[in-house]
């Protein structure tokens, strides 16, 4: 097709707009957090209460990607392959969490899980475990945030593969547990780990939720996320900046390996 | 007999694909289950693999009830029509899968394969991927992926379906030549009737959920039970109440004579050796076949008038008397 | 890969599904789904219940107190506003940057789809803290929106900025381009083909767009908290301001308000199934 005048001015604007919402505000940060050389990352790297809420952080996603992992590739075959009853309202609900404010999430776990008034909470107390306020209240807030990620990269390619194959696999002997090993799973490889990607930037990255049920207790509870804003507040912003751009680095080299990977699996 | 099905009924939903169908298929013979799209016979072929639960009925695979059974446990050979290739697995991979699962040792699982592979002519793709295959060469692939475990009974659901008219007419030959040499009780899913005519040794006829005739090529052919296989199996025509197929019809240009019909020629149409005669009568218009020879030394042409009848030597079976009345 | 997947009808599926989505639960699957069910309903279905249970049991009048505080009133009124002027906003950019991103190309397309994805990675105090650094005070810019309503319209249309993209992007390079050939061999003007073929053919899933853009901006906090100042009347978001309900230990009136939020989600969610629906329907 001709170039014409309106395709070069389009593209302006698309660039443009991408290059002041976006670009330019990301690069100011990684600017901002090496202003004075190494010294801001070298500081937070240092101080031992934000290397333990880098730590809680990492191991935090790491459980609720797992959880999700397992829950997400489950949920999805049973919603893909089988018929049950309510099965058009549980898919909409798996929805729910990407649609719900965090700070909701947070007050809704606290409402079930506090050790004070919560439904389920002062029992839980009771047996020795706590959940608000610790770590499985962060884990659960993060899992809920999380959720949809894995099942709606999984679902599609489900639906996309059929069943043919693992018919066929049924039909040469193969049991449920094998067919779904040899075959299902090399099937849905690469959607499972977008799906697993997008849950772990998306569970280190959360705030709101996490803000809410963790106490935000330094050197205990508090996650990398309120470190950056705890920094800011504080008006240690060369902190704030350099904790930032770790967390962005990470959601950065999250997308760039889904877009690396995304395309072979088309081939 | 080595498969049968007895009173077997399946509903989807409100639809119901097979309505109290029973079968009997013999062993070690080469059998088409024949009929148009959404009559139930891929259902069947289903129902006889497990990958479908009758509603109600029984399926005996030599001698043992298989009704209750799951797929994995039955033995057969299924073969797909979009081949079902393990996409991620190598040609050898696919067709080992069966043996691996049944955890044969490793020499007798790559000499049984690589016999396969020979067998099918594949051995020098035994390394591709699926993906890296044509679609007549991945269909031979299930199939070895299929007869690899030895099954009791091969299935195929219309398994050259997806194939261009070529490769399937290829196909076709060389499964006939396939099955004499292995000689596995072989069914197949078709709707396409020259398909089953060229290369079965029974049919079975199922439209609409049930059983309309089962034979030999030769006597569906020849004795149609019905209009419905009469017209499945093969062109037809109209002549006055009777239906009958177009190469069976004569053309002369003698006097009217009671057998015949008078009619005008209107249309002629030649089709590599053969030539179509359109014959407008008093109230209808009669397709005729004749070879290129007949039509010459008729020397006629459109807009003549000629008499049609039914050649004298046909056989018309007993089934529909009441439209033979002039033969 | 924030899109909500329209379902787009493929014969094959449709035949598939026909068939195996009669399968019933074995005995195993249906433990499994008994055992997610469980799983689902102690971290979503029963903690969202006890939001909207909590809310009703001081009856309808100290629900009704609740919502209807003054600052909750302008809280909600610019949560609401602000995400509707940022989805309008998102439906003409976002369809644009789609069509960009499908129809033209150019060196360094990659790395805006990269960009398209980033608001949606990075964490949200982060994304706050990003915009902070161009638009607040030390802007290079000299533009210094922190603390204002524009600053809680920035934050919105930044962390809504994939969904518009994302959902339309997949259709648009899916669309037959022998129609709007066959609608130019009909004698269409460019215009005409837009807005008669490709614009009807984009629309649910602009739609679907719209509405996860609009979810997220009614329920967004974290890049607000650095940004917006947080002031009560003038930059308060409806989450902070539970939040603060919560920090005063008034569960009851951060679960009124709550219950606002979740009506909000929950509407979204029908309307996305709704057009999801009456776009398999289509074909």
């Amino acid at each position: 097709m001709a170039k014409r005048p309106g395709r070069y001015a389009l593209r302006l604007v698309v660039v443009g707009y991408l290059f002041l919402l976006v670009a330019w505000p990301v690069y100011l940060v990684g600017k901002n957090a090496f202003a004075d050389g190494m010294e801001n990352i070298n500081g937070i790297l240092e101080d031992p209460d934000i290397v333990h809420a880098l730590v809680l952080t990492v191991q935090v996603a790491i459980i609720a990607v797992i959880i999700n992992t397992v829950f997400g590739v489950g949920i999805s075959m049973l919603l893909v392959r089988y018929q049950f009853p309510g099965k058009r309202l549980l898919s909409a609900l798996l929805d729910m969490p990407l649609s719900v404010s965090p700070i909701v999430v947070g007050l809704a776990l606290v409402l079930v899980y506090g050790g004070r008034t919560g439904w389920f909470g002062p029992a839980l107390e009771g047996i020795g475990f706590q959940v608000i306020f610790s770590t499985p209240g962060i884990v659960m807030a993060t899992v809920f945030v999380a959720l949809p990620l894995v099942i709606r990269e999984v679902v599609p390619v489900l639906e996309e593969i059929g069943d043919e194959q693992e018919q066929a696999a049924r039909s040469l002997g193969a049991n449920a547990v094998q067919t779904f090993r040899r075959i299902t799973l090399p099937a849905i490889k690469w959607g499972v780990i977008y799906g697993v990607v997008l849950s772990l930037a998306r569970s280190l990255g959360e705030f709101g939720a996490v803000k809410v049920v963790s106490g935000n207790v330094l050197g205990e509870t508090r996650t990398a996320t309120l470190v950056v804003e705890e920094k800011y507040l504080n008006f240690d912003k060369g902190g704030a900046y350099a904790t930032a751009f770790l967390l962005a680095l990470v959601a950065v080299a999250a997308i760039i390996i889904v877009s690396v990977i995304r395309p072979k699996e088309d081939r | 007999m080595s498969i049968e099905i007895a009173n077997v009924t399946k509903r989807f939903g409100g639809f119901v694909a097979l309505d109290d169908v029973s079968v009997s298929i013999p062993s070690g013979q080469l059998t088409a289950l024949l009929g148009p799209s959404g009559g139930g016979k891929s259902t069947l072929l289903r129902i006889i693999a497990g990958l479908e639960q009758a509603d109600s009925g029984r399926v005996t695979i030599e001698g043992l009830d298989a009704t209750n059974l799951p797929p994995q446990k039955r033995n057969v050979g299924f073969v797909f029509q979009h081949y079902a290739a393990f996409k991620h697995l190598s040609v050898r991979r696919n067709v080992a899968f069966g043996l691996e699962i049944r955890k044969r040792p490793k020499d007798e699982v790559r000499a049984r394969v690589d016999e396969l592979l020979a067998l099918v002519h594949l051995r020098q793709f035994a390394d591709r991927l699926p993906s890296q295959l044509s679609g007549g060469q991945r269909q031979r692939m299930a199939l070895a992926r299929a007869l690899a475990v030895e099954p009791t009974v091969l299935l195929l659901d219309e398994p050259f379906g997806a194939l261009d008219a070529k490769v399937r007419k290829e196909l076709r030959d060389w499964l006939r030549r396939l099955h004499d040499e292995v000689n596995v009780t072989t069914v197949f899913v078709t709707h396409d009737q020259e398909e089953a005519l060229e290369v079965a040794d029974e049919i079975v006829v199922i439209n609409e959920g049930r059983v309309e005739q089962i034979g030999s090529p030769d006597e569906l052919y020849d004795q149609p039970a019905n209009d419905f296989v009469m017209r499945f199996l093969g062109p037809v025509t109209q002549l006055g109440q009777q239906l009958v197929r177009p190469h069976d019809l004569q053309i002369h240009t003698g006097t009217a004579d009671p057998a015949a019909v008078t009619g005008r020629i209107t249309r002629v149409t030649r089709i590599g050796f053969e030539i179509r005669v359109e014959v407008t009568t008093a109230d209808q218009i009669v397709t005729v076949t004749l070879t290129r020879n007949e039509f010459l030394s008729l020397g006629v042409q459109t807009g003549d008038t000629v008499q049609v009848q039914v050649a004298e030597q046909v056989h018309i079976g007993a089934a529909y008397p009441q439209t033979l009345g002039a033969a | 890969m924030t899109s909500a997947t329209l379902v787009t009808d493929r014969p094959a599926l449709k035949r598939r599904a026909a068939q195996d989505g009669r399968r019933l639960l074995t005995r195993v699957s249906g433990l499994g789904l008994g055992v997610a069910m469980l799983w689902f309903s102690l971290l979503v279905l029963i903690p969202l219940t006890a939001v909207v249970v909590t809310a009703s049991t001081g009856g309808w009048s100290q629900f009704w107190q609740a919502i209807t505080n003054e600052q909750t009133i302008a809280a909600i009124r610019l949560t609401v506003g602000t995400a509707l002027l940022v989805t309008i906003v998102n439906v003409v950019m976002g369809t644009l940057i789609a069509w960009v991103l499908v129809r033209d190309r150019f060196f360094g397309k990659r790395a805006l789809e990269v960009l398209i994805d980033l608001p949606f990675a990075l964490p949200t105090i982060v994304a706050g803290l990003v915009l902070l650094s161009l638009y607040g005070h030390n802007s290079p810019l000299g533009v210094d929106i922190a603390n204002t309503r524009a600053a809680v319209f920035l934050a919105f249309l930044f962390v809504t900025l994939p969904f518009v993209v994302r959902t339309v992007q997949p259709v648009l390079a899916e669309l037959d381009k022998e129609v709007e050939e066959a609608a130019m061999s009909l004698g269409a003007s460019r215009f005409t083909v837009f807005r008669r073929i490709i614009l009807p053919a984009l629309t649910p899933a602009i739609a679907a767009g719209a509405a996860l853009s609009f979810a997220r901006g009614v329920s967004e906090y974290g890049s607000l908290v650095l940004l917006s100042g947080n002031l009560p009347m003038r930059t308060e978001v409806t989450s902070v301001r539970i939040l603060s309900s919560i920090e005063n230990d008034n569960l009851d009136s951060a679960a009124a308000v709550a219950t606002i939020l979740l009506a909000i989600s929950f509407a979204v969610i029908v309307i996305l199934d709704v057009i999801q629906r009456r776009v398999v329907r289509r074909g």
